[in-house]
């Protein structure tokens, strides 16, 4: 079977939009409803899920050879729970109150499906330099995601970005988007958002298609 | 590249396998062990910063602290090892004793809330708090916070120990908002009362456990001779 | 030592707290299991089990891990634990129970990348339990995160009769039921004093 040709710049593209991790597969749930309850805690989670994303995609690409088709889970695991480990000290030392905010989510990027998945599923299969690219494409792809539903939950529930004051004193905030519920409403306005643009690509190529055939026939 | 035949396929042999693993396991141990050691200074300097500022916070005066520990016999001895709730007996610019650092948590109303306060010898009472940890509802139970009522409580808190000094003479306790008659009640925060009655109950707690030990041993305790500040 | 009470640990994890509403912990097997009850009755029973012994091993690892003073071992060392239970689960379900295995199917080897499970482990070591209140704090969580993922299943076999939208159909609408009992359980906070 011959593999379609994927250019690099749309091995970088696709994990923005069409691949979207968090709203198109569903991956990666847990922390970007976690985290997320302000747009900074939001980057943070999506910068260190990156990082990780790209050294262990890395990793599993340059080791491919060499891991044996048995044994790769246990290795893909091993693999990412060591760069998970060292992100994990790494924020530590560059901020505690950080490392606080985003608690035990951290550590739990090990068992973000997104990493496995990408790991096995791209990293296994293809060169490093492309396995870079997906890394990262997957990896702002989730940033993104994330600081979406970052905004919006810390707009509507503490009246601030990034820690600045939006709105008069008079503004009464919806407490509810940053207690756990308003994770669960946040990703679904987007999820929403996301669907109904996706919604109307499709008949607009359909559309065109029609027209398209019209024409020909 | 084409996938390879799985009928074809041949079996790994043990070679490889053992070759895998113990290679991956090398590689991610002297990765961890580097950051490990790579970092470790400058954590060890963020979690001494951080302390540092919460206690300066609570206790103005201190130049160094010792943390303390209450040995099997109920007697203080300097720490061993850093403690999950720490306390500090707090010196001044000339050595002095100026008081004493003590953190303590108990369950608030959605998980376990965590504070940080004084407590002065001279005046046997509770003179400064903070909240390190709260998970409480924002706007609601985190007004423990920062409520300026609230935390006037927290300016000359009575502590004083019973006859034998083996307990707190009055346990503190909070009361509803507006309620407060005596110097060791807390006056709550409506529509905070399970987090302000928690908070309560963490400095009756915590000062039921260090405050007789305080009060017997501090004034002689000696601190061990480390480069403190 | 932590020295809260069993009780209070075990309505902690399984209503105030509960790991899928509260803490966001499992949510890939909630919202992918819990279309049919049945479902989802069977991989609670399994994620209980997991959770069970991976805290019990939690708790041993971090003994031996504090003895030779190697805190940075902690994740990779528990990571590693999870999919060994999760394997030997799959390995004794196919021997005692094929008809429950063939059910599962997939999911069963998804085990090991619910955050529940590992969650569980860290904030168990965090909280610094004893053995006993591990396996407490196990049950409790095994407990909420049944009863999350069963109430979602109900209301979804409901919801798939209903005329919902197109494009609110599937996981959007999974999502606002799923925040609406979030909030439910809101109201359990202040149940454990």
């Amino acid at each position: 079977m011959a593999l379609k040709q994927v250019s690099p710049t749309d091995e970088f593209i696709k994990g923005l939009w069409r691949d979207n991790p968090v709203f198109i597969h569903m991956l990666g749930l847990c922390p970007a409803l976690a985290v997320s309850n302000t747009a900074i805690n939001a980057l943070a989670m999506g910068a260190a899920t990156t990082f990780v994303l790209l050294m262990a995609g890395l990793s599993v690409s340059l080791l491919r050879s060499f891991i044996p088709r048995e044994a790769r889970i246990v290795s893909y695991i091993c693999i990412i729970a060591t760069f998970v480990t060292c992100v994990d000290y790494a924020i530590m030392a560059i901020s505690i109150e950080l490392h606080r905010a985003l608690g035990a989510f951290i550590a739990l990027i090990v068992v973000n499906c997104l990493i496995l998945g990408r790991s096995e599923a791209f990293a296994s299969k293809n060169n490093p330099g492309r396995a870079i690219l997906d890394g990262l494409g997957m990896g702002v792809g989730f940033t993104g995601a994330l600081f979406f539903i970052g905004v919006m939950r810390e707009v509507l529930g503490s009246g601030t970005l990034f820690g600045v004051e939006l709105f008069p004193d008079g503004f009464q905030t919806w407490t509810v988007m940053v207690l756990p519920s308003g994770g669960f409403f946040a990703m679904a306005i987007w999820l929403l958002v996301v669907n109904w643009i996706r919604q109307r690509q499709a008949d607009a190529e359909k559309q065109a298609a029609e027209q398209a055939g019209e024409t020909a026939s | 590249m084409n996938a390879p035949d799985p009928l074809q396929q041949k079996k790994t042999s043990t070679w490889e396998m053992y070759r895998a693993i113990v290679g991956i396991g090398a590689f991610c141990a002297l990765l961890i062990v580097s950051v490990y050691q790579g970092t470790a200074a400058r954590i060890a300097d963020n979690k001494a910063r951080f302390l540092n500022n919460a206690i300066a916070g609570v206790l103005p005066a201190v130049r160094s602290t010792v943390e303390v520990s209450l040995d099997k016999n109920g007697a203080l001895v300097a720490a061993a090892e850093p403690a999950n709730l720490p306390a500090f007996l707090g010196y001044g610019e000339d050595g002095e004793l100026v008081g004493a650092v003590i953190t303590a948590q108990a369950m608030g109303y959605a998980d376990n809330v965590t504070v940080l306060y004084s407590y002065s010898f001279d005046l046997q009472a509770i003179v400064g708090f903070m909240v390190l940890e709260t998970k409480e509802t924002p706007g609601l139970g985190d007004k423990v916070e920062t409520e300026p009522h609230f935390l006037a409580n927290f300016e000359a808190l009575d502590t004083r120990l019973n006859e034998d000094g083996t307990a707190l003479a009055n346990g503190i306790v909070t009361v509803k908002q507006g309620e407060k008659t005596e110097p060791w009640q807390v006056d709550g925060i409506t529509g905070a009362t399970i987090t302000s009655e928690a908070v309560g109950v963490i400095l009756n707690k915590g000062s039921s456990y260090w405050l007789p030990a305080f009060e017997r041993d501090a004034r002689s305790f000696e601190p061990p001779q480390s480069s403190e500040e | 030592m932590n020295d809260a009470g069993y009780w209070s640990i075990f309505l902690n994890a399984a209503l105030i707290n509960n790991f899928v509403l509260a803490y966001f912990l499992g949510i890939c097997p909630f919202f992918g299991v819990s279309s049919k009850i049945e479902t989802a009755i069977r991989m609670s029973g399994a994620v209980s089990f997991v959770m069970l012994v991976a805290s019990a091993c939690a708790f041993g690892i971090n003994l031996v891990l504090e003895a030779i003073n190697a805190p940075y071992l902690r994740i990779i060392s528990y990571i590693l634990v999870i999919s060994s239970t999760v394997q030997l689960v799959e390995m004794l379900m196919r021997k005692l129970s094929p008809p429950t295995f063939r059910a599962l199917g997939i999911f069963l080897p998804l085990i090991t990348t619910n955050c529940a499970i590992l969650g569980l482990a860290l904030f168990q070591t965090n909280k610094g339990y004893g053995f006993t209140q591990a396996i407490v704090y196990a049950l409790g969580a095994g407990a909420g995160f049944a009863l999350a993922l069963v109430l979602m299943a109900g209301v979804r076999e409901k919801l798939d009769l209903a005329d919902v939208p197109q494009l609110v159909k599937g996981t959007a609408a999974a999502l606002v039921v799923a925040g609406i009992l979030s909030m439910g359980f809101m109201g359990f906070a202040g149940l454990g004093r």
